[in-house]
């Protein structure tokens, strides 16, 4: 079968491509670097990938808010594309600054209510913060869903996984208490920290949309891909592969069995 | 139309900017602020009507969950409402992406842009406080002003249209005394010695200089570009002997990289970096520079245009690497320092501290390039002149490595454009800080883009990868005038000066040539691949022009519009410049010995140097660094087991399926200079390589950076001390078989306090980069397993001077650590087999503090206690204080399985080692004494906290 295709997203002030690509290789998939001004241009096309992913970075600087401006680009640029993208069943999954350009483009949480659900602003201590965090499942979901089995990434994770966080910017706020409601009915809450580190309402650090098909988180998987990449591994011993390997697998094998 | 378009939080949302100021606020000693709230301001002109203002505001610049907009300026009801704008010609960083964003919304009417900050402070404050809030915390003047009149005029934007005027400086007709009026006027920084040689060379040519042809002699022969101290002649004393050196740097420093040899040096103190070899298919390299008069001004925008700036290093170096690093080492005035003691014209050093650590954080961030190495160190005497040193390691093909321009080659500029900032920056780092430096030299401060150098970065790496050009170059101090200048120093070059994009009109020639504006790199490339280089920059945004080209007349050549604005020979240019004659003396000081009184308990010194400002632990300043970005880090900067260990260097993998890494480490302790710079510099090249070894690697290959940041070295003792210092470097580096392969200095780090001049402490960074094998093998500093035995590795000597027992105790005393190198060489090379063999369970490097902050260092990161008997640890020492403080250089305490004890003894063996103790389950550090008694008892959790206080921000 044919490797299933990655387009990882580039523009300005992108800088977790590299990363990125390499852990969704590692995975058994064949990512591509893409500058938003190709798909624009029409020198590549979207459809001709099935995941789309939206790394981390400072696109255009973080500048007015950080993901804004290319989230800005993308309702204006490549709407159209997007929509049939994900509409045709297809994955896109934005990690830190990926993230934020899908919170503030209206396309996660996707609850289809009308513009931006939820926005990701300023951590509390009003600074970066670089940090590895302890991420665990939502508890509060109606009849105790289990949140991580409907989201097509975090299916079948370990309870609690280790990853670091490296951001200005995390602190996930939703509209109102309405959206909150109704991400724990839908479980589309995929990832909790353990102790919250920004600020976060909820200790939200992750979601994924009503399909489970989209993915959005700040803490970074694809730097704890490999086993010498976590910070305690000369004490704990020398995994061959990280906690945030299995989130890239489990995108690549669903386009392999399903796409 | 002008749209003042307003963005603030809506009402109970927090903000934390605001809360960080409210604490800078009363960390002013000022009482009284309850609230402090921030907007940001957009205004926009041009052709905008008011539904698209509208539309801008609302799905653009503010965010709809917590923001409010106001097409107006809008009031909040109670308190001081200030606005700080940027100065005319500071670039805005957000100017350019908003512009870009509103364009891609299909509105296209913008014709300016620009952002100010509003504050609104509520609470009871004076007249005064509030003045004092605005200087001292919210604006810099340097850069930024009080906009008060709302809608003030945009002299930015202005189009002042430049009428050409070719002026010629009238050197033939001018007499000593008027020679130095010129070049102080012109802030030239020249000597007459210098003056007179340029008067020589114009008069052979029978006409005067143009005002273009003088800035860039002046710009070529700065000690900035031109090291002219250290490759000048100096008499130097010493002890009543004296000694001719024909080039310091020649007979040092470069001396030993040429008579080591090592076949894995690639190229080394000839390009913008030192090379050496990493495996078959790479080569890595490394850069340090400084940036510390522009920090000094403008802590924010110098240390982030330093880090910039050594990034251009290694985007120029051979043709271009890749960053995969950074390394930030800074040195500040004492955080605590009351204010009414801060010198006129000067930054508190809190503030610089502050804003330096921000400006390397948003500027590395942005980039993208791991902050994984640094330190930072205090002393009262770097308040007026803080020194910021920043580093990147870089990584190419082998092939990529050298460059080599051609005759006929087109110069092409890429990246951000030529504006008014960076104005006689190279000439301003090699003149003395005082407090008129804001006014005059406010020019040299810039603010700077990492975006734009982003894109740059991104692009020239495609295009190196395409073979599209055959140099590169960056511009750093000195402009066009330096890059160019460098480029074709063997060919010649001719330069149409009006082809250089602007950010705005205005400039003259000379400006245009020797700004120093960001974000920008040289290129020479050939006629045919001009296009497909032009397409690559293109399809990313990234602007790129044509301004001349390389000839073979080895003349530089600059236009403008067609008029003849400067036509120097090159030779003149590079070589011409007189040698320095420079005396220098040094003679040993003596402080007073530090009194002795007979102490049994030493658990508060222990304490007391855990929360000094020098050893306490960095996690504040590490953390706002994205030091994992790229994903190859393998050891990071905090280990342990809560990750908030100091650990002793940095391990990075470049590439995802190799296991080899580089290891970066540094050596820097100005203390012991105060005594004797020779043993500085010795226990500075020591320190860095014992990190090295600490953490799994060997020397095998091992690389080595200088960085002198030195006082007025044209005062003979200051020269004296570096003369010294490098006679250090010499001979340490030599015996260790470690070349240098990059360095640089900064001299003239003075300024003056009521018309006397104060001069830094002579500060050598030491930085190390190493090659390791296999990453796998790596160690870390905190305690693993209890059980496990304790070793400490090499001679402990009563070497007090310049320790940090001492400091607390408010001496310097006389005896320095020394170097052994000889014995010191094996024991390196041991303990790199014993990290090979995974016979340490952990190994801390011995420095600041000696064996009892080592030791405490080792179990609080680790969260285990720890037993240890002093008594007869190797080294000739009996007094409590000295073995337990002393810090003596090549010395390592290990951690070994009790399994792995014959072996390690065993390879050990003809090695200095003790057995003290061992790894307890009980959560203290308990150290007896050569007496036998308990001198050290701690919990770990109380030692940690101190630790961790100081720098709890």
């Amino acid at each position: 079968m044919k490797k299933p295709r990655i387009i990882v997203l580039r523009t300005a002030g992108t800088n977790c491509d590299n990363e990125t690509a390499s852990a969704f290789k590692m995975a058994g998939g064949e990512p591509e670097l893409v500058h938003i001004n190709e798909l624009a241009r029409d020198e590549k096309f979207l459809k001709n990938y099935q995941i789309l992913a939206i790394p981390g970075g400072f696109t255009y600087g973080d500048d007015i808010a950080s993901g804004k401006i290319l989230a800005n680009e993308i309702k204006y640029k490549l709407n159209e594309d997007l929509k049939n993208f994900i509409n045709s069943g297809k994955l896109i999954i934005g990690i830190c600054n990926g993230f934020q350009v899908l919170v503030k483009a209206g396309i996660l949480p996707g609850l289809n209510s009308g513009g931006m659900e939820a926005t990701l602003s300023f951590n509390d201590s009003g600074s970066f913060i670089d940090k590895w965090v302890y991420l665990k499942k939502d508890t509060k979901t109606p009849g105790h869903q289990d949140t991580r089995e409907l989201c097509v990434w975090t299916k079948g994770l370990k309870e609690t996984i280790y990853l670091p966080i490296a951001h200005g910017e995390g602190k996930f706020i939703p509209r109102d208490k309405e959206v909150l409601a109704q991400l724990r009915k839908n479980a589309q809450i995929v990832f909790k920290y353990a102790d919250n580190p920004n600020g976060s309402i909820d200790d939200i650090a992750g979601v994924c949309d009503t399909t489970g098909r989209i993915l959005g988180m700040m803490p970074h998987p694809e730097r704890h891909a490999l086993g010498t990449q976590h910070p305690r591994w000369t004490r704990e011993g020398l995994k061959e592969f990280g906690d945030g390997l299995a989130i890239f697998k489990n995108g690549v094998d669903y386009v392999k069995e399903k796409l | 139309m002008e749209w003042k378009i307003e963005i603030r939080n809506k009402k109970g949302v927090f903000d934390p900017l605001g809360n960080g100021i409210k604490k800078d606020i009363q960390d002013l000693g000022i009482k009284g602020v309850k609230k402090v709230n921030v907007a940001q301001v957009f205004i926009i002109s041009g052709d905008i009507a008011e539904p698209d203002a509208k539309r801008i505001a609302e799905e653009l610049l503010a965010d709809p969950i917590t923001e409010e907009y106001l097409l107006e300026a809008g009031h909040r009801a109670k308190g001081r409402i200030v606005e700080i704008a940027y100065n005319p010609g500071v670039m805005d960083p957000v100017e350019e992406s908003t512009r870009k964003a509103i364009r891609d919304m299909g509105i296209y009417g913008v014709k300016s842009l620009r952002t100010e900050r509003k504050y609104f402070i509520e609470g009871k404050i004076t007249e005064g406080d509030f003045k004092n809030i605005c200087e001292k915390l919210l604006y810099n003047k340097v850069i930024q002003h009080i906009a008060r009149t709302p809608g003030h005029k945009d002299t930015r934007t202005q189009v002042n249209g430049y009428k050409f005027k070719l002026i010629s400086v009238n050197v033939l007709g001018a007499d000593d005394k008027k020679l130095a009026k010129i070049s102080k006027d012109g802030q030239l920084f020249l000597n007459l010695k210098e003056m007179q040689e340029i008067k020589k060379y114009f008069k052979k040519l029978g006409r005067n200089p143009t005002d273009c042809e003088l800035e860039t002699i002046a710009q070529t022969w700065s000690e900035h570009c031109g090291h002219k101290t250290f490759r000048g002649i100096i008499e130097y004393k010493e002890e009543g002997k004296t000694k001719i050196i024909d080039n310091l740097l020649k007979n040092t420093i470069m001396k030993v990289t040429n008579e080591l040899k090592k076949p894995w040096c690639v190229s080394v103190f000839k390009d913008n970096a030192g090379i050496i070899r990493f495996d078959e298919d790479d080569n890595i390299c490394f850069k340090v520079e400084t940036h510390n008069h522009p920090s000094a001004l403008e802590p924010y925008g110098g240390s982030g245009t330093g880090i910039g700036g050594v990034i251009r290093d290694i985007l120029g170096v051979g043709l271009a690497a890749k960053p995969i690093m950074n390394t930030d080492i800074f040195c500040f005035g004492l955080p605590d320092t009351e204010h009414k003691k801060v010198p006129k014209g000067m930054l508190h050093p809190k503030r610089v501290m502050k804003g330096v650590v921000s400006g390397v954080r948003d500027y590395g961030n942005r980039m993208g390039i791991p902050t994984a190495n640094g330190a930072v160190l205090f002393d009262e005497r770097y308040i007026g002149n803080p020194l910021v040193y920043c580093g990147t390691v870089g990584i190419m093909p082998k092939d990529k490595s050298f460059k080599s321009t051609k005759s006929g080659d087109l110069i092409v500029v890429a990246g951000g454009r030529t504006g008014r900032d960076g104005i006689h920056g190279a000439t301003f780092s090699s003149g003395e800080l005082t407090h008129e430096s804001e006014t005059v030299s406010s020019g040299a401060v810039q603010i700077g883009n990492p975006i734009t150098e982003k894109k740059l970065t991104d692009t020239i790496l495609k295009a190196r990868d395409k073979n599209l050009y055959t140099a590169i170059t960056d511009c750093g101090a000195g402009g066009f005038s330096s890059a160019v200048g460098e480029m074709g120093q063997y060919l010649g070059a001719e330069v149409d000066l009006e082809k250089a994009p602007l950010k705005y009109q205005g400039l003259s020639y000379t400006e245009i040539w020797i700004s120093e504006a960001q974000e920008r790199m040289v290129l020479s490339v050939s006629r045919e691949n001009l296009k497909e280089l032009m397409d690559i920059f293109k399809k990313e945004d990234v602007e790129a022009v044509v301004i001349g080209c390389f000839t073979s007349n080895n003349r530089l050549k600059l236009r403008y519009n067609g008029n003849v604005v400067c036509d120097l020979d090159m030779e003149f240019l590079h070589d011409g410049i007189p040698r320095f004659e420079r005396k220098a003396v040094w003679s040993k000081p003596i402080y007073k010995e530090c009194e002795n009184k007979g102490k049994e308990n030493f658990t508060r010194d222990l304490l007391k140097i855990l929360s000094s400002w020098n050893v306490c632990s960095k996690e504040w300043v590490i953390r706002q660094y994205d030091h994992e970005v790229q994903g190859q880090s393998v050891l990071k900067p905090l280990v342990g087991i809560k990750n908030d260990g100091p650990g002793d260097a940095s391990i990075i993998r470049p590439k995802f399926n190799s296991k080899r890494g580089i290891i970066i480490s540094n050596g820097i302790n100005p203390r012991f200079g105060l005594i004797d710079p020779y043993w500085m510099a010795a226990s500075c090249i020591d320190e860095a390589l014992r990190q090295v070894i600490a953490v799994g690697g060997s020397l095998k290959k091992t690389a080595i950076l200088d960085n002198f940041c030195w006082g007025n070295t044209d005062k003979p003792d200051r020269l004296g001390s570096l003369v010294r210092a490098s006679f250090g470097c010499y001979e340490i580096a030599k015996a260790y078989g470690v070349p240098f392969i990059s360095g640089k200095d900064s001299l003239n780090n003075e300024y003056s306090v009521h018309g006397e001049s104060i001069s830094i402490p002579g500060t050598l960074l030491i930085s190390a980069m190493s090659v390791m094998d296999d990453v796998t093998k790596a160690v870390t500093m905190d305690l693993k397993e209890k059980g496990n035995l304790l070793y400490i590795i090499g001679d402990t000597k009563d070497e007090m001077g310049g320790s940090h027992y001492n400091l607390i105790n408010n001496c310097v005393g006389n005896n320095a650590p020394t170097v052994d190198a000889e014995a010191g060489l094996k024991i390196f090379n041991r303990m790199s087999e014993a990290a090979g063999l995974g016979l340490l369970r952990a190994c801390h490097d011995l420095s600041e503090g000696g064996i009892a902050v080592a030791l405490a260092e080792m179990a609080f990161s680790g969260g285990f206690g720890a037993d240890a008997e002093l008594g007869n640890i190797p080294g000739d020492v009996k007094k409590d204080s000295v073995i337990l403080f002393s810090e003596s250089n090549t010395r390592f305490i290990a951690e070994v399985r009790k399994a792995d004890k014959k072996a390690f003894e065993g390879l050990m063996k003809g090695v200095p080692i003790g057995l003290i103790g061992g790894v307890s389950g009980k959560k203290s550090l308990r150290i007896y004494g050569a007496g036998g008694k308990k001198i050290i008892d701690a919990g770990i959790d109380e030692l940690k906290k101190a630790w961790q206080k100081p720098l709890r921000w």
